[in-house]
């Protein structure tokens, strides 16, 4: 037997301007979890795009070796008949379908060549969720189910095509706790059944707990493998070969001043568009001061974000009602426009969606929010936009080509840069950060809560929303906490810890239980 | 350096349109002979296919809210046609009120759509297809199923006259040299500006050579445009509408926040809500712009056949969609220019035009055109792909 299953020799892909790998080595061990970490942009994607076959070969220099053979992949379709299936970031689910229905599209069981075997499709069917210990129906449409069990349905999929490696992008960044463990066990368990893993991961504690090598990649380099046994395998370590330095505080300490109350919402009721009977929020009465970083802590599906969404100026919800005040003054917010003109930003969770315009460029990005202040008369003044972009470029170090690139070809942490350039120049007094560094890398990390605390600094109020407990501690000042629409706890940093956090949810979901 | 061939190759999808058309006019050029940029034809050209134009321009902002089509303009065309003609004719209005008018419905019609499709939230292909039917039939409702002519020549100097020319030569047209000779000084300028800016920000800018031999050939063409124009009866005055409409829209589309905000609005609904974009108003405006450009087209369609008919403007919808895609609109919205636009609706008059002079039959005209169609828009996708990989 081979020692290695795969192989990737001097790997090197250039695009147009950049080499985004540079001879990259990488060797996976037969049934074991392999991880792959590295900042964004690092070039993770790119090898795991070349090895499945998004890049054909011959885009690319280097070798592919499967199990001792010499591979030349020329599609998707190549890698996936030598085993090898991908499971990105994005799931490929039709929503509308039934799991059985997804787990065998563009696989499907047939007789007689064309007709489809509904019978043999479901029986397999049933018997891979027992085996991911998913307790489905065969029938139930995806967009039914959960995330967590929709990433599951993903496996399954890879698993019905004779998978002996699979790849996975981010595959708990969108996924609760609980469900990141359950994911992460089925990985070690999948091991058994003779199935290798290769993870790509900014979750560095699901790397250290059940990764057997890691891989770190910098700037399109192999750094080091990690292998687990033989090297000390901490946090701490892999973030210092991912930014080759050591990085000591992951959050930067902040000299502020906290003032009055500068933001209130009381009594803020909201109903679900969709569903006008759903009390999406209930009764909430939050505020920030001046110069001060409030969390919002909470389990996904929390409301957090509704919440947030439906105070800056409608944007969520309906039949709508509370009040909400800013510096003591009672503000009538009737759509988003009204929001930005009173000062009030939200910075949106998800950047690509909802936050960016892709096939525009940096600059008109950033301006997008307030066009206003860069406008004589009537004529957009093209310099002043070019200077706004290049001022935001530098000081939030936007890794860039330029100011004239597009937002869609950005990395994550400089997508989110963009998005913070854009709210920043927007100038707001208030500003919602939700989920501000998911997905991000811990060096952008650490430059993100930088800028969160010069904001703070000058006076600005910042209610940040994140699911990562570390990050809510590290960063604010007073926390609340939100558990089915409602607040359950309010927390002074000091007193604070993600025990206590936990608690104040579990305590109502009792209440909610009798 | 860049090699040549690199430059060209960066260039393509930028340059494409114009390469094609320039294709396009020396093949037929040559297929007929000479007599497709003979002075005569190239302001039957103009006068032809000006309404083309002006419907493309329109349309162009429907197809960058996210892909969106107008399907009503043909029958708007017609409609506006019928009323104004009526006013005329039947209730024996002057000229001037009754353009205006007609001006003003078209807007409240191309209002109706926009309520739709932004306040109601129905599809925009559901509610023009409807307002296609409903104004096709309200045409033939107006003018009883025949047609009314001949219109007076205050109405038809829009569609078919000449701009008088300032002094009596023979044989030429002064004043179309004039506005050729002033027109390529303007844009000169302009580039220069430009290219300035350019360099101050230190952007890439093409070599002095390349620059300078850009604007020789644009001069180049301006004059000998306006000259073959003086030949024969000077400036046509649906060529100065035409000239106007496009520089209003690309100043609008490139330089205004409303334009910014269509193109936002195009590129990503729902990010440019969360950045304060009133977006049922930009898709309101969209839509009412549009219902007022098939108004003018309809008043010039109808000057130019000096007689509105009920089956005036059908199928002119098409001719301006495709106009808009052959011209680079980008079918999933946020990506296309006025000047684009313009270039495809050319184009198309160019294929007409020189077929019809070759005497190939109507029904072949419609098959070729929907072959370029067809390829010119494969032609972008597939262009596009290749630079994103």
């Amino acid at each position: 037997m081979e020692q290695y299953i795969l192989e990737m020799k001097n790997i090197t892909k250039t695009f147009p301007g950049v080499k985004a790998l540079d001879n990259v080595n990488l060797q996976v061990k037969p049934r074991h979890i392999h991880a792959l970490v590295g900042e964004n942009g690092a070039g993770k994607s790119t090898l795991m795009n070349i090895l499945s076959g998004v890049y054909p070969h011959g885009t690319y220099e280097g070798d592919i070796v499967v199990e001792g053979e010499v591979c030349a992949f020329r599609s998707i379709n190549e890698s996936e008949a030598k085993g090898i299936a991908i499971i990105h970031q994005e799931l490929a689910l039709i929503p509308s379908l039934s799991i059985a229905e997804n787990v065998f599209l563009g696989n499907e069981q047939v007789e007689r060549g064309i007709i489809i075997d509904w019978d043999k499709t479901r029986i397999k069917t049933i018997e891979m969720l027992k085996k991911v210990g998913l307790n489905e129906n065969t029938e139930t449409k995806v967009k039914d189910i959960g995330l967590g069990k929709q990433q599951l349905v993903e496996i399954i999929k890879a698993l019905a095509k004779d998978v002996k490696i699979l790849i996975l992008d981010e595959p708990t960044a969108a996924l609760n706790d609980e469900d990141s463990s359950h994911l992460l066990d089925l990985l070690v368990e999948l091991k058994e059944h003779g199935i290798t893993s290769i993870i790509i991961s900014h979750k560095l504690n699901e790397v250290t707990k059940v990764a057997d090598e890691i891989t770190i990649i910098r700037d399109g380099a192999t750094i080091e493998t990690l292998v687990k046994g033989e090297d000390d395998i901490t946090e701490e370590r892999i973030i210092k070969g991912m930014v080759g330095r050591e990085i000591n505080d992951r959050f930067p300490k902040r000299v502020h001043e906290i003032g009055k109350v500068s933001f209130e919402v009381e009594n803020w009721n909201v109903y679900d568009p969709l569903d006008v009977d759903k009390h999406v929020i209930q009764d909430v009465n939050i505020n920030v001061r001046k110069g001060e970083v409030v969390g919002i802590a909470g389990l996904m599906g929390a409301g957090r974000t509704e919440f947030a969404m439906s105070v800056f100026g409608k944007a969520y919800g309906t039949k709508i009602s509370g009040t909400i005040r800013k510096d003591g003054q009672e503000l009538a917010l009737h759509d988003v426009s009204d929001a930005i003109k009173n000062g009030i930003a939200y910075a949106t969770e998800d950047r690509k969606s909802a936050g960016l315009i892709l096939i525009d460029d940096i600059k008109r990005n950033i301006t997008l929010p307030s066009l206003g202040s860069i406008t004589n008369k009537f004529s957009i003044d093209d310099n002043k936009e070019i200077k706004v972009g290049e001022e935001f470029r530098e000081k939030l170090n936007i890794k860039s080509s330029s100011i004239l690139q597009k937002a869609g070809n950005l990395s994550g942490g400089n997508q989110q840069k963009v998005v913070f350039s854009k709210w920043i120049f927007a100038d707001p007094d208030v500003l919602f950060l939700d989920e501000p560094t998911r997905g991000i890398d811990v060096g952008a990390k650490y430059e993100i809560y930088t800028i969160i605390n010069e904001l703070a600094e000058k006076g600005k109020s910042i209610v940040m929303i994140s699911s990562e407990l570390p990050e809510i501690l590290g960063m604010c000042d007073r926390i609340y906490v939100m558990n089915r629409g409602r607040i359950v706890g309010e927390l002074m940093a000091s007193e604070a810890s993600q025990e206590k956090i936990m608690q104040c949810i579990m305590q109502s979901n009792k209440g909610v239980a009798v | 350096m860049k090699s040549f061939r690199e430059m060209i190759k960066g260039n393509v999808r930028q340059y494409g349109m114009v390469i094609a058309f320039v294709f396009v006019v020396v093949l037929f050029q040559i297929f007929t002979q000479g007599t497709l940029l003979k002075p005569l034809n190239i302001s039957n050209l103009i006068q032809q296919n000006s309404y083309v134009l002006i419907l493309a321009t329109g349309m162009l902002l429907c197809i960058l809210t996210v892909g969106n089509i107008d399907l009503s303009v043909g029958s708007v065309v017609g409609f506006i046609g019928a009323v104004s003609a009526t006013f005329i004719l039947k209730m024996h209005m002057p000229v001037l009120p009754a353009i205006l008018i007609s001006l003003a419905i078209g807007f409240l019609i191309g209002s109706w759509h926009g309520f739709w499709i932004a306040y109601v939230g129905v599809p925009a292909f559901i509610a023009t297809l409807a307002g296609m039917l409903i104004f096709r039939g309200l045409t033939m409702v107006v003018l009883q199923g025949t047609s009314l002519a001949p219109l007076p020549e205050g109405y038809t100097f829009l569609a078919a006259g000449f701009l008088p020319d300032i002094a009596n030569i023979e044989g030429i047209n002064l004043l179309a040299i004039i506005v050729g000779i002033g027109a390529s000084i303007l844009f000169i300028l302009n580039e220069i500006s430009k290219r300035r800016n350019k360099k101050k920000y230190s952007f890439q800018v093409s070599s002095p050579l390349a620059f300078a031999g850009k604007l020789l050939a644009i001069t180049i063409v301006i004059n000998a445009f306006t000259y073959a124009l003086a030949l024969y009866r000077g400036i046509p005055m649906v060529l100065i509408v035409v000239a106007v409409l496009v520089l209003i829209y690309t100043y609008l589309t490139t330089k205004t926040i409303p334009g910014r905000h269509i193109y936002a609005y195009g590129g990503n609904p729902k990010a440019a809500r969360l950045s304060g974009i009133k977006t049922k108003k930009v898709l309101f405006w969209v839509y009412a712009n549009m219902g007022l450009l098939a108004a003018l087209a309809g008043i010039v369609f109808t000057g130019r056949l000096n007689s509105a008919t009920p089956k005036g403007g059908v199928n002119f919808e098409l001719d301006a969609i495709a106009a808009c895609f052959i011209g680079g609109a980008a079918t999933t919205g946020g990506v296309g220019t006025v000047i684009g636009a313009i270039i495809g609706g050319l184009l198309m008059g160019v294929l007409n035009n020189g077929m019809s002079i070759m005497g190939v039959s109507i029904d072949w005209q419609q098959a070729i055109k929907g072959m370029v169609l067809l390829g010119a828009v494969a032609f972008d996708i597939r262009s596009r792909m290749r630079a994103a990989n």
